[in-house]
Protein backbone atom coordinates (compact mmCIF):
# COMPACT_ATOMS: atom_id res chain seq x y z
CA UNK A 1 0.00 0.00 0.00
CA UNK A 2 1.16 3.49 -0.77
CA UNK A 3 1.80 5.91 2.07
CA UNK A 4 -0.64 8.44 0.71
CA UNK A 5 -3.48 5.92 0.62
CA UNK A 6 -2.72 4.80 4.20
CA UNK A 7 -2.61 8.40 5.40
CA UNK A 8 -5.89 9.27 3.71
CA UNK A 9 -7.51 6.24 5.38
CA UNK A 10 -6.05 7.42 8.72
CA UNK A 11 -7.46 10.90 8.14
CA UNK A 12 -10.92 9.47 7.33
CA UNK A 13 -10.74 7.29 10.45
CA UNK A 14 -9.76 10.15 12.75
CA UNK A 15 -12.46 12.43 11.40
CA UNK A 16 -15.17 9.79 11.44
CA UNK A 17 -14.42 9.07 15.08
CA UNK A 18 -13.92 12.70 16.03
CA UNK A 19 -15.33 12.64 19.57
CA UNK A 20 -13.35 9.55 20.48
CA UNK A 21 -10.22 11.03 18.93
CA UNK A 22 -10.76 14.14 21.02
CA UNK A 23 -11.22 12.05 24.18
CA UNK A 24 -8.03 10.14 23.49
CA UNK A 25 -6.06 13.34 22.90
CA UNK A 26 -7.36 14.93 26.11
CA UNK A 27 -6.69 11.81 28.19
CA UNK A 28 -3.21 11.38 26.79
CA UNK A 29 -2.50 15.08 27.36
CA UNK A 30 -3.63 15.05 31.00
CA UNK A 31 -1.98 11.77 31.89
CA UNK A 32 1.32 12.74 30.30
CA UNK A 33 1.15 16.15 32.01
CA UNK A 34 0.64 14.53 35.41
CA UNK A 35 3.49 12.17 34.73
CA UNK A 36 5.52 15.16 33.57
CA UNK A 37 4.86 17.02 36.82
CA UNK A 38 6.15 13.96 38.64
CA UNK A 39 9.28 13.94 36.52
CA UNK A 40 9.80 17.68 37.04
CA UNK A 41 9.39 17.40 40.82
CA UNK A 42 11.96 14.64 40.67
CA UNK A 43 14.28 16.97 38.77
CA UNK A 44 13.55 19.68 41.35
CA UNK A 45 14.55 17.39 44.22
CA UNK A 46 17.76 16.65 42.33
CA UNK A 47 18.48 20.34 41.79
CA UNK A 48 17.82 21.14 45.44
CA UNK A 49 20.00 18.26 46.63
CA UNK A 50 22.86 19.44 44.46
CA UNK A 51 22.39 23.00 45.64
CA UNK A 52 22.10 22.24 49.33
CA UNK A 53 24.46 19.31 49.62
CA UNK A 54 27.04 21.60 48.15
CA UNK A 55 26.50 23.99 51.04
CA UNK A 56 25.86 21.76 53.98
CA UNK A 57 28.44 20.68 56.45
CA UNK A 58 28.82 18.49 59.44
CA UNK A 59 29.30 20.58 62.57
CA UNK A 60 31.33 19.22 65.44
CA UNK A 61 30.45 21.42 68.38
CA UNK A 62 33.14 21.53 71.01
CA UNK A 63 32.68 21.63 74.76
CA UNK A 64 32.36 25.09 76.26
CA UNK A 65 31.66 26.31 79.77
CA UNK A 66 27.95 25.75 79.36
CA UNK A 67 28.01 22.28 77.75
CA UNK A 68 26.17 19.55 79.68
CA UNK A 69 26.79 16.31 77.73
CA UNK A 70 28.78 13.55 79.54
CA UNK A 71 31.73 13.91 77.17
CA UNK A 72 32.06 17.49 78.39
CA UNK A 73 32.21 16.59 82.08
CA UNK A 74 35.82 17.71 82.32
CA UNK A 75 34.84 21.21 81.23
CA UNK A 76 35.97 23.34 78.30
CA UNK A 77 37.97 21.59 75.56
CA UNK A 78 41.74 21.83 75.85
CA UNK A 79 44.07 23.04 73.13
CA UNK A 80 45.77 19.60 72.64
CA UNK A 81 42.33 17.92 72.34
CA UNK A 82 41.36 20.48 69.72
CA UNK A 83 44.56 19.98 67.74
CA UNK A 84 44.14 16.21 67.88
CA UNK A 85 40.57 16.44 66.56
CA UNK A 86 41.65 18.65 63.67
CA UNK A 87 44.50 16.28 62.83
CA UNK A 88 42.21 13.24 62.95
CA UNK A 89 39.61 14.95 60.79
CA UNK A 90 42.13 15.75 58.10
CA UNK A 91 43.24 12.11 58.04
CA UNK A 92 39.75 10.84 57.13
CA UNK A 93 39.45 10.25 53.33
CA UNK A 94 35.84 11.44 52.88
CA UNK A 95 36.64 14.81 54.45
CA UNK A 96 37.05 17.48 51.84
CA UNK A 97 38.06 20.34 54.10
CA UNK A 98 37.88 21.39 57.70
CA UNK A 99 37.21 24.86 58.91
CA UNK A 100 37.53 25.95 62.50
CA UNK A 101 34.95 28.38 63.80
CA UNK A 102 35.93 30.18 66.98
CA UNK A 103 33.45 31.65 69.44
CA UNK A 104 34.14 35.08 67.93
CA UNK A 105 33.38 33.76 64.41
CA UNK A 106 30.24 32.07 65.67
CA UNK A 107 29.15 35.34 67.28
CA UNK A 108 29.71 37.26 64.07
CA UNK A 109 27.65 34.77 62.06
CA UNK A 110 24.95 34.77 64.68
CA UNK A 111 24.74 38.54 64.62
CA UNK A 112 24.44 38.48 60.85
CA UNK A 113 21.76 35.88 60.72
CA UNK A 114 19.60 37.38 63.42
CA UNK A 115 20.40 41.02 62.79
CA UNK A 116 16.74 42.07 62.79
CA UNK A 117 15.87 40.09 65.89
CA UNK A 118 16.06 41.07 69.53
CA UNK A 119 17.85 37.82 70.30
CA UNK A 120 21.09 39.21 68.84
CA UNK A 121 21.21 41.89 71.52
CA UNK A 122 21.22 39.36 74.37
CA UNK A 123 23.92 36.97 73.17
CA UNK A 124 27.59 37.27 73.99
CA UNK A 125 30.45 35.40 72.24
CA UNK A 126 31.19 33.18 75.25
CA UNK A 127 27.66 31.72 75.14
CA UNK A 128 28.20 30.29 71.68
CA UNK A 129 30.12 27.05 71.11
CA UNK A 130 33.25 26.88 69.04
CA UNK A 131 33.11 24.19 66.35
CA UNK A 132 34.73 22.43 63.44
CA UNK A 133 32.82 22.78 60.21
CA UNK A 134 33.53 19.71 58.14
CA UNK A 135 32.75 19.50 54.46
CA UNK A 136 32.47 15.97 53.12
CA UNK A 137 33.25 14.81 49.61
CA UNK A 138 30.10 12.72 49.78
CA UNK A 139 27.45 14.25 52.05
CA UNK A 140 25.86 10.86 52.66
CA UNK A 141 28.96 9.60 54.46
CA UNK A 142 28.00 11.39 57.66
CA UNK A 143 28.09 8.20 59.76
CA UNK A 144 31.87 8.01 59.45
CA UNK A 145 32.28 11.33 61.24
CA UNK A 146 29.51 10.55 63.68
CA UNK A 147 31.10 7.30 64.86
CA UNK A 148 34.59 8.75 65.03
CA UNK A 149 33.86 11.88 67.06
CA UNK A 150 30.55 11.53 68.84
CA UNK A 151 31.14 11.03 72.58
CA UNK A 152 34.83 11.81 72.36
CA UNK A 153 36.11 13.90 75.28
CA UNK A 154 35.92 17.59 74.40
CA UNK A 155 33.25 17.02 71.71
CA UNK A 156 29.80 18.21 72.66
CA UNK A 157 27.56 17.27 69.74
CA UNK A 158 28.12 16.09 66.16
CA UNK A 159 25.39 17.55 64.02
CA UNK A 160 24.57 16.73 60.39
CA UNK A 161 22.83 19.61 58.66
CA UNK A 162 21.61 17.13 56.10
CA UNK A 163 19.27 15.66 58.69
CA UNK A 164 17.33 18.91 58.70
CA UNK A 165 17.14 18.95 54.91
CA UNK A 166 16.16 15.30 54.75
CA UNK A 167 12.79 16.06 56.29
CA UNK A 168 12.18 18.60 53.59
CA UNK A 169 13.30 16.23 50.88
CA UNK A 170 11.09 13.53 52.28
CA UNK A 171 8.12 15.84 51.87
CA UNK A 172 9.16 16.60 48.31
CA UNK A 173 9.54 12.89 47.61
CA UNK A 174 6.02 12.22 48.82
CA UNK A 175 4.73 14.91 46.48
CA UNK A 176 6.77 13.50 43.60
CA UNK A 177 5.62 9.94 44.24
CA UNK A 178 2.04 11.13 44.41
CA UNK A 179 2.33 12.90 41.06
CA UNK A 180 4.02 9.88 39.48
CA UNK A 181 1.43 7.50 40.90
CA UNK A 182 -1.53 9.52 39.68
CA UNK A 183 0.30 10.00 36.39
CA UNK A 184 0.79 6.27 35.94
CA UNK A 185 -2.83 5.52 36.76
CA UNK A 186 -4.03 8.04 34.25
CA UNK A 187 -1.63 6.67 31.66
CA UNK A 188 -3.28 3.31 32.27
CA UNK A 189 -6.66 4.97 31.79
CA UNK A 190 -5.42 6.43 28.53
CA UNK A 191 -4.28 2.97 27.42
CA UNK A 192 -7.72 1.50 28.15
CA UNK A 193 -9.42 4.36 26.34
CA UNK A 194 -7.18 3.88 23.31
CA UNK A 195 -7.98 0.18 23.36
CA UNK A 196 -11.73 0.82 23.50
CA UNK A 197 -11.51 3.47 20.80
CA UNK A 198 -9.86 0.95 18.53
CA UNK A 199 -12.51 -1.63 19.32
CA UNK A 200 -15.21 0.83 18.29
CA UNK A 201 -13.27 1.93 15.23
CA UNK A 202 -12.68 -1.69 14.23
CA UNK A 203 -16.40 -2.38 14.58
CA UNK A 204 -17.32 0.75 12.62
CA UNK A 205 -14.97 -0.19 9.85
CA UNK A 206 -15.61 -3.92 9.68
CA UNK A 207 -16.80 -3.48 6.09
CA UNK A 208 -13.53 -1.88 5.03
CA UNK A 209 -11.39 -4.38 6.89
CA UNK A 210 -13.54 -7.20 5.53
CA UNK A 211 -13.01 -5.99 1.96
CA UNK A 212 -9.30 -5.49 2.62
CA UNK A 213 -9.03 -9.07 3.83
CA UNK A 214 -10.97 -10.24 0.82
CA UNK A 215 -8.67 -8.64 -1.71
CA UNK A 216 -5.58 -9.94 0.06
CA UNK A 217 -4.32 -7.15 2.28
CA UNK A 218 -1.77 -8.36 4.81
CA UNK A 219 -2.77 -8.14 8.44
CA UNK A 220 -0.09 -5.48 8.94
CA UNK A 221 -1.59 -3.22 6.29
CA UNK A 222 -5.08 -3.75 7.71
CA UNK A 223 -3.91 -2.86 11.20
CA UNK A 224 -1.58 -0.04 10.22
CA UNK A 225 -4.24 2.70 9.86
CA UNK A 226 -5.63 1.89 13.34
CA UNK A 227 -2.15 1.89 14.82
CA UNK A 228 -1.27 5.18 13.14
CA UNK A 229 -4.50 6.74 14.36
CA UNK A 230 -3.70 6.05 17.99
CA UNK A 231 -0.08 7.09 17.51
CA UNK A 232 -1.16 10.38 15.92
CA UNK A 233 -3.62 11.00 18.76
CA UNK A 234 -0.90 10.21 21.29
CA UNK A 235 1.56 12.58 19.62
CA UNK A 236 -1.09 15.29 19.55
CA UNK A 237 -1.82 14.72 23.25
CA UNK A 238 1.89 14.83 23.97
CA UNK A 239 2.19 18.19 22.23
CA UNK A 240 -0.54 19.55 24.49
CA UNK A 241 1.26 18.12 27.54
CA UNK A 242 4.50 19.71 26.35
CA UNK A 243 2.71 23.06 26.18
CA UNK A 244 1.34 22.61 29.70
CA UNK A 245 4.73 21.69 31.12
CA UNK A 246 6.42 24.63 29.39
CA UNK A 247 3.70 26.90 30.77
CA UNK A 248 4.38 25.45 34.21
CA UNK A 249 8.09 26.15 33.82
CA UNK A 250 7.42 29.78 32.82
CA UNK A 251 5.06 30.13 35.79
CA UNK A 252 7.73 28.78 38.16
CA UNK A 253 10.36 31.13 36.74
CA UNK A 254 8.21 34.24 36.79
CA UNK A 255 5.98 33.78 39.82
CA UNK A 256 7.51 31.21 42.18
CA UNK A 257 11.27 31.70 41.85
CA UNK A 258 11.25 35.40 42.90
CA UNK A 259 9.38 34.43 46.09
CA UNK A 260 11.50 31.44 47.07
CA UNK A 261 15.03 32.71 46.74
CA UNK A 262 16.59 30.12 49.06
CA UNK A 263 16.87 27.55 46.30
CA UNK A 264 17.37 27.15 42.59
CA UNK A 265 14.73 25.63 40.37
CA UNK A 266 14.86 23.01 37.62
CA UNK A 267 16.02 24.35 34.25
CA UNK A 268 14.65 24.01 30.74
CA UNK A 269 16.88 21.00 30.24
CA UNK A 270 14.76 19.13 32.79
CA UNK A 271 11.65 20.08 30.81
CA UNK A 272 13.14 18.76 27.55
CA UNK A 273 14.35 15.54 29.14
CA UNK A 274 10.95 14.97 30.74
CA UNK A 275 9.26 15.69 27.38
CA UNK A 276 11.35 13.11 25.60
CA UNK A 277 10.58 10.55 28.28
CA UNK A 278 6.88 11.41 28.02
CA UNK A 279 6.99 11.04 24.24
CA UNK A 280 8.51 7.61 24.74
CA UNK A 281 5.85 6.65 27.26
CA UNK A 282 3.07 8.01 25.03
CA UNK A 283 4.25 6.16 21.92
CA UNK A 284 4.87 2.96 23.82
CA UNK A 285 1.49 2.97 25.54
CA UNK A 286 -0.40 3.88 22.37
CA UNK A 287 1.35 1.21 20.29
CA UNK A 288 1.03 -1.51 22.89
CA UNK A 289 -2.63 -0.79 23.60
CA UNK A 290 -3.35 -0.72 19.86
CA UNK A 291 -1.43 -3.84 18.94
CA UNK A 292 -2.91 -5.90 21.75
CA UNK A 293 -6.43 -4.76 20.83
CA UNK A 294 -5.86 -5.25 17.10
CA UNK A 295 -4.62 -8.78 17.64
CA UNK A 296 -7.96 -9.58 19.18
CA UNK A 297 -10.34 -7.57 17.05
CA UNK A 298 -8.84 -7.23 13.59
CA UNK A 299 -7.87 -10.71 12.56
CA UNK A 300 -7.04 -11.85 9.05
CA UNK B 1 -6.26 -24.75 -10.25
CA UNK B 2 -8.29 -26.09 -7.33
CA UNK B 3 -7.82 -29.62 -6.04
CA UNK B 4 -9.51 -31.29 -3.07
CA UNK B 5 -8.07 -34.61 -1.89
CA UNK B 6 -10.35 -36.50 0.47
CA UNK B 7 -11.26 -33.29 2.27
CA UNK B 8 -13.49 -33.39 5.35
CA UNK B 9 -14.54 -30.51 7.52
CA UNK B 10 -16.38 -30.82 10.80
CA UNK B 11 -17.17 -27.62 12.70
CA UNK B 12 -16.43 -27.76 16.42
CA UNK B 13 -20.04 -27.37 17.55
CA UNK B 14 -21.48 -29.93 15.12
CA UNK B 15 -21.46 -33.68 14.91
CA UNK B 16 -22.15 -34.14 11.22
CA UNK B 17 -19.33 -33.06 8.88
CA UNK B 18 -20.05 -30.12 6.59
CA UNK B 19 -17.85 -31.74 3.96
CA UNK B 20 -17.26 -35.47 3.99
CA UNK B 21 -14.33 -36.89 2.03
CA UNK B 22 -14.62 -34.62 -0.99
CA UNK B 23 -12.40 -35.34 -4.01
CA UNK B 24 -12.55 -32.99 -6.95
CA UNK B 25 -10.42 -30.98 -9.29
CA UNK B 26 -11.12 -27.78 -11.18
CA UNK B 27 -8.78 -27.13 -14.11
CA UNK B 28 -7.45 -23.77 -15.19
CA UNK B 29 -9.97 -21.78 -17.20
CA UNK B 30 -12.97 -23.91 -16.22
CA UNK B 31 -16.39 -22.57 -15.34
CA UNK B 32 -17.97 -24.58 -12.54
CA UNK B 33 -21.40 -24.34 -10.90
CA UNK B 34 -21.59 -25.52 -7.34
CA UNK B 35 -25.19 -26.47 -6.55
CA UNK B 36 -27.01 -27.99 -3.63
CA UNK B 37 -29.44 -27.12 -0.88
CA UNK B 38 -28.61 -24.80 1.97
CA UNK B 39 -26.32 -26.62 4.36
CA UNK B 40 -25.05 -28.98 1.67
CA UNK B 41 -21.49 -27.71 2.09
CA UNK B 42 -21.20 -25.11 -0.72
CA UNK B 43 -20.17 -22.26 1.57
CA UNK B 44 -17.74 -24.48 3.47
CA UNK B 45 -16.15 -25.42 0.15
CA UNK B 46 -15.64 -21.75 -0.76
CA UNK B 47 -14.34 -20.86 2.70
CA UNK B 48 -11.80 -23.66 2.50
CA UNK B 49 -10.57 -22.43 -0.90
CA UNK B 50 -9.93 -18.99 0.65
CA UNK B 51 -8.36 -20.57 3.74
CA UNK B 52 -10.90 -18.83 5.95
CA UNK B 53 -11.24 -22.27 7.48
CA UNK B 54 -8.87 -25.22 7.64
CA UNK B 55 -10.03 -28.73 6.77
CA UNK B 56 -10.31 -31.32 9.53
CA UNK B 57 -8.58 -33.80 7.23
CA UNK B 58 -7.46 -34.04 3.62
CA UNK B 59 -5.43 -31.81 1.36
CA UNK B 60 -6.38 -28.71 -0.60
CA UNK B 61 -4.36 -27.17 -3.42
CA UNK B 62 -5.24 -23.74 -4.79
CA UNK B 63 -3.25 -22.06 -7.59
CA UNK B 64 -0.45 -24.56 -7.07
CA UNK B 65 -0.21 -24.04 -3.33
CA UNK B 66 -0.71 -26.70 -0.68
CA UNK B 67 -2.91 -24.78 1.75
CA UNK B 68 -1.97 -26.95 4.73
CA UNK B 69 1.61 -25.76 4.29
CA UNK B 70 0.64 -22.12 3.81
CA UNK B 71 1.55 -20.12 6.91
CA UNK B 72 -0.82 -17.48 8.21
CA UNK B 73 1.08 -14.48 6.94
CA UNK B 74 1.05 -15.91 3.41
CA UNK B 75 -2.73 -16.23 3.28
CA UNK B 76 -3.11 -12.68 1.87
CA UNK B 77 -0.94 -13.76 -1.03
CA UNK B 78 -3.37 -16.59 -1.75
CA UNK B 79 -6.34 -14.26 -1.59
CA UNK B 80 -4.73 -11.94 -4.14
CA UNK B 81 -5.02 -14.77 -6.65
CA UNK B 82 -8.64 -15.45 -5.82
CA UNK B 83 -11.22 -12.76 -6.52
CA UNK B 84 -14.46 -13.04 -4.55
CA UNK B 85 -18.00 -11.86 -5.18
CA UNK B 86 -20.88 -12.22 -2.72
CA UNK B 87 -24.63 -12.14 -2.77
CA UNK B 88 -24.64 -8.91 -0.72
CA UNK B 89 -22.06 -7.06 -2.91
CA UNK B 90 -20.06 -5.78 0.11
CA UNK B 91 -19.28 -2.39 -1.37
CA UNK B 92 -18.00 0.50 0.76
CA UNK B 93 -20.91 2.97 0.94
CA UNK B 94 -18.72 6.01 1.70
CA UNK B 95 -16.57 5.59 -1.36
CA UNK B 96 -17.37 6.26 -4.99
CA UNK B 97 -17.57 3.46 -7.53
CA UNK B 98 -14.10 4.37 -8.77
CA UNK B 99 -12.69 4.31 -5.21
CA UNK B 100 -14.38 1.00 -4.46
CA UNK B 101 -12.72 -0.66 -7.42
CA UNK B 102 -9.44 1.17 -6.83
CA UNK B 103 -9.45 -0.06 -3.22
CA UNK B 104 -8.15 -3.48 -4.31
CA UNK B 105 -5.33 -1.90 -6.26
CA UNK B 106 -4.44 0.45 -3.38
CA UNK B 107 -4.23 -2.50 -1.04
CA UNK B 108 -2.01 -4.34 -3.49
CA UNK B 109 0.29 -1.33 -3.78
CA UNK B 110 -0.46 -0.17 -7.34
CA UNK B 111 0.64 3.36 -8.23
CA UNK B 112 -1.95 6.07 -8.85
CA UNK B 113 -1.02 6.04 -12.53
CA UNK B 114 -1.69 2.32 -12.84
CA UNK B 115 -4.95 2.74 -10.92
CA UNK B 116 -6.06 5.52 -13.24
CA UNK B 117 -5.45 3.20 -16.17
CA UNK B 118 -6.84 -0.08 -14.79
CA UNK B 119 -10.04 1.09 -13.09
CA UNK B 120 -11.75 2.73 -16.10
CA UNK B 121 -10.79 -0.28 -18.18
CA UNK B 122 -12.46 -2.76 -15.84
CA UNK B 123 -15.47 -0.45 -15.37
CA UNK B 124 -15.89 -0.53 -19.12
CA UNK B 125 -15.60 -4.34 -19.10
CA UNK B 126 -18.49 -4.63 -16.61
CA UNK B 127 -20.51 -2.06 -18.54
CA UNK B 128 -20.30 0.80 -16.05
CA UNK B 129 -18.19 3.33 -17.93
CA UNK B 130 -18.96 6.82 -16.66
CA UNK B 131 -20.28 5.55 -13.31
CA UNK B 132 -16.99 6.23 -11.47
CA UNK B 133 -18.18 9.27 -9.52
CA UNK B 134 -21.40 7.75 -8.21
CA UNK B 135 -21.94 6.12 -4.84
CA UNK B 136 -23.15 2.53 -4.41
CA UNK B 137 -26.50 3.76 -3.04
CA UNK B 138 -27.22 5.47 -6.38
CA UNK B 139 -26.92 2.18 -8.27
CA UNK B 140 -29.34 -0.70 -8.83
CA UNK B 141 -28.57 -4.12 -7.33
CA UNK B 142 -27.37 -5.44 -10.67
CA UNK B 143 -25.08 -2.46 -11.13
CA UNK B 144 -23.73 -2.83 -7.60
CA UNK B 145 -22.92 -6.47 -8.30
CA UNK B 146 -21.09 -5.39 -11.45
CA UNK B 147 -19.00 -3.05 -9.30
CA UNK B 148 -18.24 -5.93 -6.94
CA UNK B 149 -17.18 -8.07 -9.88
CA UNK B 150 -15.04 -5.23 -11.19
CA UNK B 151 -13.39 -4.96 -7.79
CA UNK B 152 -12.73 -8.70 -7.66
CA UNK B 153 -11.40 -8.82 -11.22
CA UNK B 154 -9.43 -5.57 -11.50
CA UNK B 155 -6.22 -7.22 -10.30
CA UNK B 156 -6.75 -10.11 -12.76
CA UNK B 157 -6.82 -12.99 -10.27
CA UNK B 158 -6.39 -16.55 -11.52
CA UNK B 159 -9.63 -17.66 -9.88
CA UNK B 160 -12.94 -15.90 -9.38
CA UNK B 161 -15.24 -17.25 -6.70
CA UNK B 162 -18.85 -16.13 -6.72
CA UNK B 163 -21.15 -17.07 -3.83
CA UNK B 164 -24.75 -16.70 -5.01
CA UNK B 165 -23.93 -13.59 -7.06
CA UNK B 166 -27.45 -13.44 -8.51
CA UNK B 167 -29.21 -14.27 -5.24
CA UNK B 168 -30.45 -10.72 -4.72
CA UNK B 169 -31.15 -9.88 -8.35
CA UNK B 170 -34.14 -10.19 -10.63
CA UNK B 171 -33.86 -12.54 -13.65
CA UNK B 172 -32.98 -9.88 -16.26
CA UNK B 173 -30.20 -8.50 -14.10
CA UNK B 174 -29.02 -12.03 -13.41
CA UNK B 175 -28.63 -12.73 -17.10
CA UNK B 176 -26.42 -9.67 -17.43
CA UNK B 177 -24.24 -10.81 -14.53
CA UNK B 178 -23.91 -14.29 -16.02
CA UNK B 179 -22.87 -12.84 -19.37
CA UNK B 180 -20.24 -10.83 -17.54
CA UNK B 181 -18.93 -13.85 -15.62
CA UNK B 182 -18.83 -15.80 -18.85
CA UNK B 183 -16.81 -13.02 -20.48
CA UNK B 184 -14.39 -13.02 -17.55
CA UNK B 185 -14.10 -16.81 -17.83
CA UNK B 186 -13.17 -16.43 -21.51
CA UNK B 187 -10.13 -14.34 -20.51
CA UNK B 188 -8.74 -17.54 -18.94
CA UNK B 189 -9.96 -16.94 -15.40
CA UNK B 190 -11.26 -19.98 -13.56
CA UNK B 191 -14.76 -19.27 -12.25
CA UNK B 192 -16.45 -21.19 -9.44
CA UNK B 193 -20.01 -20.10 -8.76
CA UNK B 194 -22.23 -21.39 -5.97
CA UNK B 195 -25.89 -20.91 -6.83
CA UNK B 196 -29.52 -21.84 -6.25
CA UNK B 197 -30.61 -20.42 -9.57
CA UNK B 198 -31.67 -23.42 -11.65
CA UNK B 199 -32.60 -21.31 -14.66
CA UNK B 200 -29.12 -19.97 -14.98
CA UNK B 201 -27.44 -23.34 -14.56
CA UNK B 202 -29.70 -24.96 -17.14
CA UNK B 203 -29.10 -22.17 -19.61
CA UNK B 204 -25.30 -21.96 -19.31
CA UNK B 205 -24.65 -25.71 -19.69
CA UNK B 206 -21.36 -25.65 -17.80
CA UNK B 207 -19.82 -28.21 -15.47
CA UNK B 208 -22.07 -28.78 -12.44
CA UNK B 209 -20.93 -30.15 -9.11
CA UNK B 210 -23.74 -31.00 -6.75
CA UNK B 211 -23.20 -31.33 -3.03
CA UNK B 212 -25.58 -33.04 -0.64
CA UNK B 213 -24.88 -33.48 3.05
CA UNK B 214 -21.20 -32.79 2.51
CA UNK B 215 -20.81 -35.35 -0.27
CA UNK B 216 -20.30 -34.81 -3.99
CA UNK B 217 -23.37 -36.54 -5.41
CA UNK B 218 -22.91 -35.40 -9.00
CA UNK B 219 -20.14 -34.00 -11.17
CA UNK B 220 -21.35 -33.46 -14.68
CA UNK B 221 -19.83 -31.77 -17.70
CA UNK B 222 -22.33 -29.44 -19.43
CA UNK B 223 -24.80 -30.23 -16.69
CA UNK B 224 -28.12 -28.85 -15.54
CA UNK B 225 -29.44 -27.84 -12.13
CA UNK B 226 -31.75 -30.74 -11.26
CA UNK B 227 -31.26 -34.43 -11.63
CA UNK B 228 -31.40 -35.27 -15.28
CA UNK B 229 -30.90 -38.93 -14.76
Amino acid sequence: MRARFVLSEVGIGLRRNLTMTFAVIVTVATSLSLLGFGLLSNAQVGVMKDYWYDKIEVSIYLCGDLSETPSCSSGKITIPQKNQIEQDLKAIPVVQNVYYESQADAFKRFQERFKDSAIAQNVTPDQLPESFRVKLKDPTQFAVIQSAFSGRPGVDVVQDQRAILEKFFRLLNVLRNGALFIGLISVLTAALLISNTIRIAAFNRRRETGVMKLVGASSFSIQLPFLLESIFSAIFGWTVALGLLSGFKVLVDQRVAPLLTFTRFFGWDAVWIASLQLLGVGLLVASLASLITLRRFVKV
Amino acid sequence: MIKFENVSKTYPSQERPALDGVNLEVAKGEFVFLVGLSGSGKSTFLRLVLKEENPTSGKIYVAGKDLSKLSGWKVPELRRQVGTVFQDFRLLPNKTIFENVAFTLHVLGYSQKEINREVPEVLELVGLEGYGDRRPSQLSGGEQQRVAIARAFVSHPAILIADEPTGNLDPTMSVGIMKLLDRINRTGTTVVMATHDSGIVDQMRKRVIELEGGLVVRDQVRGVYGYSG
